[in-house]
């Protein structure tokens, strides 16, 4: 992996080079990130719990009983 | 299984889901992680301590299941980085909506540590705090990869002052932030 800047003395660096145009977001541009992300985000939560995972949660409960006995 | 404890897996599995698929960049596989991560959990249920955060527990078990996964099939497959923005490209209707492409794009192309990190607490709403516990890092940690990760997407997508988002796709982030 290239991305690898691992020691501090390049992690500062990159920092200080960052730093140069964009590393101050500004605060509007960090909203408009953040609701891009909770949109995509949002899109998958609100599919809600699909059908299998209620089923396998029935599933479950249903062992755990028997175990029990 | 106790009543809350099958309650509290519930209603943690949308947000699970979403972390997932944005974790490996694929529904199904990202479904077959949740299940993974369900079954585990369960299995696992008495190092649960009543009280905390069921959601966050199960965002951790999912992540290090990810992670050590996805460790072993690097070793199997030579896999370059370049897989996960590759399967986001291709399938993007696999995404739910086609909307955001160069979003999507941006996101797939960050370093994964980062990516996890600004998804936690940019989206599933995770304080610093969960974050670092769930990714097993120190706080200040996650809030350089989510600095960093911000800063990289503003590269990625080359925006320098809000108007590079367009009208369009500023006015669709609206709509669809509005809409909850």
């Amino acid at each position: 992996m290239k991305e690898r800047k691992l020691g501090s003395g390049q992690d500062m660096q990159g920092a200080v080079e960052a730093k140069k145009p964009s590393a101050r977001l500004s605060r509007d541009i960090q909203a408009k990130l953040g609701q891009q992300l909770r949109a995509i985000y949002d899109d998958v939560v609100n599919q809600g719990v699909p059908e299998r995972f209620a089923a396998l949660l029935d599933q479950l409960d249903k062992s755990d009983d028997k175990g029990k006995q | 299984m106790d009543p809350s404890v099958r309650q509290a897996v519930l209603n943690a599995i949308p947000s699970l889901r979403a972390f997932a698929i944005s974790l490996c960049g694929n529904v199904d596989r990202a479904d077959d992680l949740v299940q993974e991560t369900m079954l585990r959990a369960l299995a696992n249920i008495n190092s649960f301590q009543p009280g905390t955060n069921m959601s966050a527990w199960l965002f951790t078990i999912l992540r290090n299941h990810f992670r050590s996964e996805y460790r072993k099939r690097r070793r199997e497959v030579e896999d370059s980085d370049g897989s996960y923005a590759e399967s986001l490209k291709s399938h993007p209707e696999q995404q739910g909506h086609v909307e955001f492409g160069e979003f999507r794009e941006a996101l797939a192309k960050l370093p994964p540590d980062q990516r996890e990190a600004l998804i936690l607490v940019g989206a599933s709403g995770f304080s610093y705090e969960e974050a670092a516990n769930i990714c097993g890092c120190a706080v200040g940690t996650i809030k350089s990869r989510v600095n960093r990760a911000r800063t990289r997407l503003a590269e990625l997508m080359s925006i320098d002052t809000v108007d590079d988002f367009g009208p369009d796709r500023t006015t669709r982030a609206v709509l669809a932030s509005g809409d909850r």
